[in-house]
């Protein structure tokens, strides 16, 4: 329910936005209708895609009828003929003509590679890390761990991922055609070959603040008294560690990894600008500098329905990682 | 002893002396939080340093661009012109005792000064804008923790909406559709503003939250309730009696947001809605720096670097402040 609502705003901000943002830049319908158009725009093809997109109607008639798209499928008369666009319909791209949704469907593979593995590395390596520099208190190993982690937190991912182009594909030549996406159901191998760079240069950033983020929840448990009742009653150290302690640390893990990776999932806008990759986040950037509103609009509820879905697939994982929580 | 309990107002105006008399000043030393927490920041080395940093970045980016060159004159006499490269230096990147961090590919303007002027923006933004967050996430925090009910639930749904937004994407979309002249500014002034603007209001849902949640704690305490029996309106608690015993958090996270604003501005101007050229900014810096790494990869590094040092510095200030103001830390 909570998240049907946080749906509905962020879609009708986003519309508000994008809607009334140009016409306070002092840009008129006509303008809009003119760039849509394209080269030498006619008075008459300007008042005829005014006409179409209906522009001039009130933003509430506008949103009305991008919802009811949505549902219900939009029909667009495009001169003679008459276009329809099916049940969850997002509207045309401005630019390209294009249907928004298959080219949301086009690019989402690129983002999905990328987030999902990446957030693999950095779950596994960023809490393993955590884990035995709390463990491992003030040793060597600790105070390297968590110096390179601050590192890591300090570092854009821009500046990392040209670093690591200039070392390992101009200098080494690992690629040396260069890294370029490639499809996943055509060749598993390249696919994955070609994705180490943005993900390990990614992963990195993310691993450093859950190398942080779980020592210091580790070392805060560990001073809890149940700890010390755990130790007490005789339960060997790896019990303690792995069923006491973990669990209890995990749990803003899991919070914290549902809102990233929800988030990542929208558009990873940096890592793809640096690495040139064609997902979501470049799909996006693109489209707001060039004032493709129905693009836009697609990939921000997009975006919006991976975090909602991610913060109720963390609800879920909550019940699993702390036995405290019941699911009602 | 301590000063006595009550002093009427007009006394403690009029004889400020008498009133301290007969408190022993060398007798018993208390060691406010404060105290205590410098006693613990003095030790930690890195903090030190990290503050050191902080302080020569600031003289830098106030005084430094008097003193050096001109950061937007062009050097072409030291570019290769088939390469559009320095000539000469390390890596090609044109390092000489004129130009000590070398000169730009393509057009020669020297990095140096341009690194300098880069660091006032990126300053600028980043405190302004920790000013602006700061100061929404506070009131609006502490005001849902202290009242709670319907005003504390409309402010929580507020703060999830905005940490459930592509933040980034609006703040492009927002920057980029700002007219050239607005409320009495333009160029770069207004520009500034708009950034100032748009990090300052995407990042208050991250100290507004940690503010509410203490204040939720402190609210059920003895000298809230001592406070409220004594008369004191809504006002006098919340901003006499919690906002006190806020500050530490507030200082903490109030360090820690800096650098995470000054990464915000630096990957605007990295996707292209930064200040406006030529006006230099480390983001900006970095995304000329694309197209001509693999021939010049100098020229990346020096504003990669300047990120990396300036939100280190903050980060270790951060961290140190966290430990030497957590009364859990032992």
């Amino acid at each position: 329910m909570g998240a049907v609502v946080m749906l509905v705003i962020v879609s009708m901000v986003t519309f508000g936005i994008f809607f009334q943002l140009p016409k306070l830049a002092g840009q008129t319908t006509d303008q809009l209708a003119a760039s849509y158009v394209g080269k030498a725009p006619t008075a008459e093809a300007i008042a005829d895609v005014k006409e179409r997109l209906g522009l001039d109607d009130p933003l509430a008639v506008q949103y009305g009828r991008f919802v009811k798209g949505v549902f219900t499928g939009q029909d667009f008369s495009n001169g003679p003929s008459v276009e329809h666009c099916a049940a969850p319909c997002l509207g045309y791209s401005f630019r390209t003509n294009e249907p928004v949704l298959p080219t949301l469907l086009d690019r989402a593979p690129v983002t999905l590679s990328l987030a999902v593995g990446a957030s693999l590395i950095w779950l596994v390596a960023g809490v393993s890390i955590g884990i035995l520099s709390a463990l491992r208190r003030g040793t060597v190993f600790d105070r390297m761990a968590m110096a390179t982690a601050l590192a890591g937190v300090s570092l854009p991912v821009y500046f990392t991922g040209l670093v690591s182009m200039a070392v390992f594909v101009y200098t080494f030549r690992l690629w040396p055609n260069g890294v370029a996406y490639s499809d996943f159901t055509e060749n598993p191998g390249l696919w994955a070959w070609n994705l180490v760079l943005p993900w390990v240069t990614l992963a990195f950033l993310y691993a450093a603040t859950y190398a942080r983020l779980t020592r210091s929840q580790m070392l805060e448990t560990l001073g809890e008294d149940y700890i010390r009742t755990a130790r007490a009653k005789g339960l060997p150290e790896r019990t303690v560690i792995g069923k006491h302690a973990l669990r209890a640390s995990l749990t803003p893990i899991v919070t914290i990894f549902g809102l990233d990776l929800g988030l990542l999932l929208g558009g990873a806008v940096l890592t793809e600008q640096t690495f040139s990759l064609p997902g979501l986040g470049s799909l996006s950037i693109h489209s707001i500098l060039s004032g493709d509103l129905p693009m836009v609009m697609g990939v921000v509820l997009l975006a919006t329905v991976f975090i909602v879905f991610a913060s109720l697939i963390v609800d879920i994982l909550y019940a699993v990682v702390d036995p405290r929580v019941r699911l009602g | 002893m301590t000063a006595p309990i009550e002093v009427s107002k007009g006394e403690a105006e009029a004889h400020p002396e008498d009133v301290l008399k007969g408190v022993g000043t060398q007798a018993i030393q208390g060691r406010s939080l404060g105290r205590i927490a410098w006693l613990r920041l003095k030790r930690d080395r890195a903090a030190l340093g990290g503050a050191v940093v902080i302080a020569l970045l600031i003289l830098l980016a106030a005084f430094g661009p008097f003193f050096l060159q001109d950061p937007n004159a062009y050097h072409q006499d030291l570019i290769d012109p088939t390469m559009q490269r320095p000539k000469d230096g390390f890596l090609h990147s044109g390092i000489s005792w004129e130009h000590w961090f070398g000169v730009e590919p393509t057009t020669g303007r020297d990095m140096l000064s341009r690194i300098v002027l880069g660091a006032r923006i990126s300053l600028i933004v980043a405190f302004l804008a920790t000013l602006v967050s700061v100061t929404i996430g506070t009131v609006l925090g502490v005001v849902a923790g202290y009242f709670g009910g319907w005003v504390d639930t409309v402010i929580s749904r507020a703060m999830d909406v905005f940490l459930a937004f592509p933040l980034l994407l609006f703040a492009i979309a927002l920057v980029g559709v700002v007219p050239d002249d607005m409320l009495g500014l333009r160029g770069n002034g207004l520009r500034v503003g708009v950034l100032v603007f748009v990090i300052g209001f995407f990042s208050w849902p991250y100290i507004g939250r940690i503010v509410r949640g203490q204040t939720l704690s402190l609210r059920e305490r003895e000298f809230v309730d001592a406070s409220r029996s004594l008369g004191a309106g809504h006002g006098h608690v919340l901003f006499k009696e919690l906002l006190p015993n806020l500050l530490a958090p507030i200082i903490v996270y109030t360090t820690l947001l800096i650098p995470t604003n000054i990464l915000f501005e630096a990957a605007l101007s990295f996707l292209g809605v930064g200040v406006i050229p030529p006006m230099p900014s480390w983001g900006g810096m970095l995304s000329l720096a694309v197209p001509t790494y693999q021939n010049t990869p100098f020229f990346m590094i020096i504003p990669g670097l300047a990120i990396f040092v300036t939100v280190m510095a903050f980060n270790l200030l951060g961290d140190g402040l966290r430990d030497a103001l957590d009364p859990r830390a032992r």
